[in-house]
């Protein structure tokens, strides 16, 4: 039997009938997750069609983008003050109410950024698929899932039916050799692979990370990297599952228990890749070679290694355009740019490994006067294990910010902004202009370097504040 | 939705490479319930002053683009968001096709729901179309071709099912439901399947 890539195996399972010249694959769906912004047109369709939702069990809504973040607003009786935000917030709880479906709502202890709570809650499997109307559906190829955001009429396919009308996408193999260094994070790597493909250079794949690195990371930064797929153009990333992935997964409230567990695991075991699978297209690189990456531009493959420069181009107004809406120079150096804001959050770094590593180099820090530091953990159980591990002291004593958990600032559709003109280093996935806000100039970092930066006010390369290896 | 079968328009050039769907609207437009009206937001930091006045400098704002269905964007169009209130907002003020040297995944896949045409042409075409604003332009569906002023036709990739869907107005949804009996099948084997395996441990 010819050899088989882990998305074939994925592809293959959930063919309820297979493509033709003419037609799309009918592909089955085993989890949909929904979330308030890109869900009310879909539910309407069901309502004017008197349709029903086909797959209850195999469906679930929370809400985060919309969702305000201060505590008075969640759980006490301040009013949200965006009523748009509000009116959307109702909308999900009336739909899932009307259609039975089952929403970890505002005040629910497990809510979080959709992203977060389907592995957390171990919804999320190998071998499943997952769909979201979200473009970081990807964020869950991390477990040899195939995850992939869809839009909304999309939702209402599978709301009604659990299944997608999909042609079968390429694949990519990205293999990463070697170890990342420390002071270099998932978020480093990611950065640098967008850069070397570029920001449409997996349009039409699936990316499949591969290799050493990938092997020796573990599930949050594998969410990290799969998480910024789509920034590269694809609309999934898969990681294989391993070790690592059932011992995340084990005993985790929605994954198998008992001898489903077993048997799952042992189905899960023949999703790798297969000796000699062939990808459509390769692409390598050396994670040793890795430095702390920071972007400089309006989208994420304009990125450079903290210790370098804006890079220089003749005669490209659109190069040029970018680098005026970030009021950089080209050749300019990046390190040692003032900065106004340090936002941690959003569903690529707001898990708690993520909330740790920032934490670290913050600890008996002060955050430079002047600089805004929010930290927003992505989930509510993200935000429990933080405090329970005393992270939340950590920050506040800095002088940031703490959260309930939400998108928050990455998108800013809740209000969490940072101004017009301002400079931003921010954990999140998406620096197009205005992404933040009207205006503001995102800069994206790991979590080392965006705490680094709010300690000095700078843009700052975390390893020169990390205590040093003995 | 309505089919679509030609368009023919003169062309509306932004020559911008990368346009992601943040900048076609905003995430602040994205807390509606319906997806009316949201042509007055497209574009909306490109095209409105920070007091809400149209931006002269903008090329929708411009007299030469006024009633243009055919939008030329530069290389790769829609990456970003997987909001479809993108192709909504183009559709409601008026774009019926985007032109570009690519076209994200989920950007392409929205419109095709709309009946918005995505269009991927060559460089050489795609740098003649950027230079030359407010070309008259037809665009065939049926046989996949983009018609330049001096009459050179130059096809495009479209998918054949979503090909077919444009010219007939046919709505997936029901082509989807009307599949139900392989979907109870499928459901009822991998039910069965799954069963079988952890009876075996």
């Amino acid at each position: 039997m010819a050899a088989k890539t882990l998305f074939q195996k994925v592809w293959e399972r959930h063919e309820v009938v297979p493509e033709t010249a003419d037609t799309p694959a009918v592909l089955f769906i085993d989890l949909h997750l929904v979330h308030e912004v890109t869900s009310p047109q879909a539910f309407s369709v069901l309502r004017e069609r008197g349709l029903p939702v086909r797959r209850l069990d195999l469906t679930l809504a929370t809400m985060d983008h919309s969702t305000p973040t201060r505590t008075e607003q969640v759980f006490g009786n301040a009013p949200i003050t965006i009523e748009s935000a509000a009116k959307q917030i109702r909308a999900l709880e009336q739909n899932a109410a009307e259609f039975g479906v089952e929403l970890l709502g505002l005040r629910n202890d497990q809510r979080g950024i959709v992203h977060i709570i389907g592995p957390e809650l171990g919804a999320t499997q190998p071998g499943k698929t997952i769909v979201c109307g979200d473009s970081h559906t990807s964020t869950h190829g991390a477990f040899g899932a195939l995850a992939f955001g869809i839009g909304t009429t999309e939702v209402g396919h599978v709301l009604a039916t659990q299944c997608l009308l999909q042609r079968k996408p390429k694949t990519m193999a990205i293999n990463v050799s070697g170890r990342l260094r420390p002071g270099v994070t998932a978020k480093d790597l990611v950065l640098a692979i967008i850069g070397k493909i570029g920001v449409s250079g997996g349009t039409g794949y699936v990316l499949e990370y591969r290799g050493e690195a990938i092997r020796a990371l573990n599930m949050d930064e594998r969410m990290t990297i799969c998480n910024m797929s789509i920034e590269a153009g694809a609309r999934a990333g898969m990681v294989a599952p391993d070790e690592v992935t059932f011992e995340y997964l084990k005993g985790r409230p929605r994954a198998p228990q008992g001898a489903a567990w077993d048997a799952a695991v042992a189905e899960w075991r023949t999703l790798p890749s297969d000796a000699g699978a062939v990808y459509d297209h390769e692409v390598s690189l050396d994670a040793s070679e890795v430095e702390p990456m920071i972007t400089y531009g309006t989208h994420p493959g304009m990125v450079v290694p903290i210790s370098g420069a804006v890079p220089t181009r003749a005669a490209d107004p659109v190069f040029d355009k970018a680098l005026a809406y970030m009021g950089f120079s080209a050749g300019e150096k990046i390190g040692g740019h003032p900065i106004d804001v340090v936002f941690i959050g959003s569903c690529t770094n707001a898990r708690l490994t993520d909330l740790r590593a920032a934490a670290s180099v913050l600890r008996g820090q002060k955050v430079a006067p002047g600089v805004q530091l929010l930290v927003v953990p992505g989930s509510q159980q993200v935000k429990k294990a933080a405090e329970a591990e005393g992270l939340h002291r950590v920050f506040l004593d800095a002088g940031a910010e703490w959260r309930e958990s939400g998108c928050s600032m990455c998108l800013g559709m809740n209000g969490d902004l940072v101004g017009t003109g301002k400079y931003s280093v921010s954990t999140s996935n998406r620096n197009f202009e205005g992404r933040q806000g009207v205006g503001a100039r995102t800069l994206l970092a790991s979590p080392l370097t965006a705490a680094a930066s709010a300690i000095r006010g700078r843009i700052t390369d975390p390893r020169d504040l990390l205590p040093k290896a003995s | 939705m309505e089919p679509v079968r030609q368009i023919r328009s003169r062309s509306a050039v932004l020559p911008q490479s990368d346009i992601d769907t943040d900048q076609i609207i905003p995430a602040r437009f994205l807390r509606t319930t319906s997806r009316e009206g949201l042509g007055k937001q497209l574009f909306a930091d490109w095209r409105y002053a920070a007091d809400g006045s149209p931006r002269a400098d903008f090329v929708l704002n411009q007299p030469q683009s006024q009633g243009c269905r055919i939008l030329v964007g530069g290389r790769n169009f829609g990456c970003g968001s997987s909001r479809e209130h993108a192709p909504w907002a183009l559709l409601d003020h008026g774009i019926q096709a985007v032109i570009s040297t690519e076209i994200a995944d989920i950007f392409r896949s929205n419109s095709l729901k709309n009946g918005l045409v995505p269009v991927v042409v060559d460089e050489a075409t795609h740098a003649w179309l950027i230079a030359n604003p407010g070309a008259e332009l037809t665009l065939d569906v049926e046989s996949a071709t983009l018609t330049l002023p001096d009459g050179r036709r130059v096809g495009f990739p479209i998918e054949p099912f979503a090909r077919y869907c444009l010219l007939n107005g046919v709505d997936q949804l029901g082509y989807l439901l009307s599949r139900d009996d392989a979907i109870t099948a499928y459901e009822r084997d991998r039910a069965v399947a799954s069963s079988r395996r952890t009876a075996a441990r």
